[in-house]
């Protein structure tokens, strides 16, 4: 299994999906970095010699922030959201959707598993009002 | 949606020519504003304002890392005192 970015080891698939496994490498970047490095997509990953294999990680290592450094970068933009108190910031603070999304329902991604709060009225008697 | 590149940042004129007056005259007073929906622009760094939220002016100090944001994004219009809890 060769390993490329660090940590990551794709497997015994074709390359372009197995560079998919990288954090920060999606389908558009894969294929970017393998035209980049001239490899034939299609040719599964195992199939790699070690030359090519290097040649893909230095294209990745010059072009795309991928792994730790990605995700610093993202944690740093949120931090610097949060810092300056501006509205994107404190919803992140309170951790609800950041976009404008609608809160009365749904949002469980953001706000996590429901807390039923007691003598609530469901909604089904909301409805009828 | 993103706004169109070829307007440029919206960027309230009237406020603008303020802010560049006060700066001209190092005035340290705070512009009071309604314009919420202006871009904050470099000339406008190390300014305070008062934005309006829909109640009362809140007060804003422009710092570098707000550039390209909104004024309004600095001035909540809501508030949120927390939901039930046998305490309230």
């Amino acid at each position: 299994m060769p390993r490329i970015a660090g940590v990551d080891i794709p497997a015994g698939k074709r390359i372009e999906y197995s560079l998919r496994y990288i954090h920060g490498v999606g389908p558009k970047i894969a294929i970017d970095v393998l035209k980049e490095a001239g490899i034939a997509i299609g040719v599964k990953a195992k199939d790699l010699t070690e030359e090519e294999v290097t040649r893909i990680a230095g294209v990745i290592d010059e072009n795309h922030q991928v792994e730790g450094q990605l995700r610093r970068l993202v944690q740093s933009n949120i931090a610097r959201l949060r810092d300056i108190r501006c509205y994107r910031g404190l919803r992140h603070r309170v951790h609800l959707p950041v976009r404008g999304q609608r809160t009365r329902t749904n949002a469980r991604t953001r706000k996590g598993p429901r807390k039923t709060v007691a003598g609530k009225k469901g909604v089904k008697e909301m409805s009828r009002g | 949606m993103a706004r169109s590149q070829k307007k440029g940042p919206f960027v309230d004129e009237k406020l603008f020519n303020r802010v560049m007056r006060a700066k001209s005259q190092n005035s340290t007073v705070a512009i009071r504003t309604w314009a919420r929906r202006c871009t904050i622009v470099p000339e406008f760094v190390g300014q305070k304002f008062e934005v309006h939220n829909g109640h009362k002016f809140l007060p804003v100090q422009v710092t570098e890392d707000m550039v390209g944001h909104k004024l309004g994004e600095f001035s909540p219009t809501r508030t949120f005192r927390g939901h039930g809890g046998r305490a309230r």
